[in-house]
């Protein structure tokens, strides 16, 4: 599974820096994962918490600071090698908020073509695991269906799947539920609580107050580029220091 | 016109006529189009490429396809590069020149269906860690394909009727074969009527794959 038998933190961030143009949307951040904790990122919109993750697996590379992630370090000052970027990515497995299936393939095939065409292993092992992981997501009737034919929460669990199956040490989560009608959220969240009860290390961005509450080790709020304040659920959602987390919290449980 | 010599005239030409069709405009199609798709996706490519260099290239091509007549870009090719040492034969030069056409336009289409598939699909691709070339051909070029197919038939329907240009290089396609046929009798309107009928019927076979095709490429994805 995704515990790592060394000691430390798993994921270790520092420094990281990104612009978009002149809008400098990451201005240093640092944070460490420990293995098999679940970090919640949460923060208004603009606040870098969804660059910051696709950070984690450049899909937005970073313009400075050091990502490590178990055994691969990526300093991002200075030009990256595009194998370092590639061994990096092999480390986390992604879930998006618009899900991102591929349409012309079946859920099943969904699942297998990171197994079968990027690591190469055989087919009927992939398949059989595959299948095993829709049946923990709870879609084991599904796998020859195609992602049309699914609920937007059955679709978010095929992404889950998908991003299960190449066996990454992280997993990270982006709005996973934003999209979703509100009687379809708790089934995505319901299996990721599962996941982080079974070890996985696991990075989520959420505006699921009650989600974090539950489940996270520790909660970034992310402010204007940086770490606006950082601890356990109970700290950092309960009893909040600066008057912009104070806000923020009270939109959120409260937006009228 | 002259109804009692234009029905024995059709019978006896259709046999040559079918046979310029099957000689000339057929291969010519055969070759040209599967041909002008590869150069088509390849200067795609080059123009969607963050290397500079390669898609100006790119553009340079479909510019001047598109910038100058065909029958110029065949009479350039037949005419104009024996000057230069390169020296081709009828059919040859008209399936070059054809097959350079169709990469022009094609390429221009091909890169709109690439750029038409969300930003998302090749995410998802490369966090589980495809390449570029498994990107493009797992993910991007099937999905393309469906938005591509429609405005492609049309490529491969003016092809079609382009091959009638290989004629003026003295290649025997179907138009060569009726134009020698009328010339000594005449009968103009008879024996260019029956290639436009031809010509016409191979079109509405073609309209009818495409409708086909897009059936099959629509099948996953809802409405």
């Amino acid at each position: 599974m995704s515990t790592s038998p060394t000691s430390g933190p798993l994921v270790a961030v520092d420094g990281l820096r990104k612009s978009f143009g002149s809008n400098e949307v990451l201005q240093g951040i640092d944070f460490t994962v420990d293995p098999g904790s679940v970090t919640v990122l949460i923060g208004a919109s603009g606040s870098g918490k969804t660059t910051m993750l696709r950070s984690l697996n450049v899909l937005d590379r970073p313009d400075a600071g050091l990502v490590r992630i178990g055994d691969v370090s990526v300093d991002f000052a200075g030009t990256v090698p595009k194998k370092d970027v590639v061994r990096l990515r092999a480390q986390s497995g992604m879930v998006f908020q618009a899900h991102n299936l591929f349409p012309h393939r079946t859920v099943l095939q969904n699942v297998t073509e990171g197994p079968l065409l990027v690591q190469g292993r055989p087919r009927d092992e992939v398949e059989d695991e595959a299948l095993r992981l829709l049946v923990q997501v709870g879609l084991g009737e599904k796998a020859q269906q195609h992602p049309y034919q699914l609920s937007g929460g059955q679709q978010q669990r095929v992404g889950i799947a998908r991003a299960l199956a190449l066996k990454p040490q992280l997993m990270l989560f982006d709005e996973p539920t934003s999209a979703l009608d509100p009687e379809l959220v708790g089934e995505v969240l319901e299996v990721m609580k599962d996941l982080a009860s079974q070890g996985w290390t696991m990075v989520v961005v959420t505006h699921e107050i009650r989600f974090a509450q539950q489940v996270a080790d520790q909660v970034l709020f992310l402010d204007g580029g940086v770490v606006g304040e950082r601890g356990a659920p109970g700290e950092v959602l309960v009893d909040p220091q600066s008057p912009r987390l104070q806000q923020f919290l009270r939109r959120i449980l409260d937006p009228l | 016109m002259n109804w009692d010599t234009a029905w024995p005239l059709v019978q006896s030409s259709i046999g040559p006529m079918l046979e310029g069709l099957v000689k000339g405009t057929i291969p010519l199609t055969l070759i040209a189009f599967p041909v002008g798709l590869a150069i088509a996706l390849a200067v795609a490519l080059m123009r969607l490429s963050s290397i500079p260099g390669l898609a100006t290239i790119g553009r340079f091509y479909v510019s001047i396809i598109r910038g100058t007549p065909l029958l110029l870009q065949l009479f350039i090719i037949f005419y104009g590069l024996p000057e230069f040492g390169v020296r081709f034969e009828p059919f040859p030069a008209a399936a070059v020149a054809l097959s350079l056409n169709v990469g022009g336009y094609a390429a221009e289409i091909i890169r709109s269906a690439i750029m038409s598939i969300p930003k998302g699909q090749v995410e998802a691709a490369q966090t589980i860690g495809m390449g570029y070339g498994l990107t493009l051909r797992r993910v991007v070029l099937p999905q393309a394909a469906r938005v591509a197919v429609p405005p492609l038939s049309n490529t491969l329907i003016s092809l079609v009727k382009d091959t009638a240009l290989a004629s003026t290089i003295i290649v025997t396609e179907m138009l060569r074969v009726a134009q020698e046929l009328a010339a000594p009798t005449g009968q103009y309107f008879t024996l260019y009527g029956v290639a436009a009928v031809i010509y016409w019927v191979i079109c509405l076979a073609l309209s009818f794959v495409q409708t086909r095709l897009e059936t099959r490429l629509d099948r996953y994805v809802a409405r």
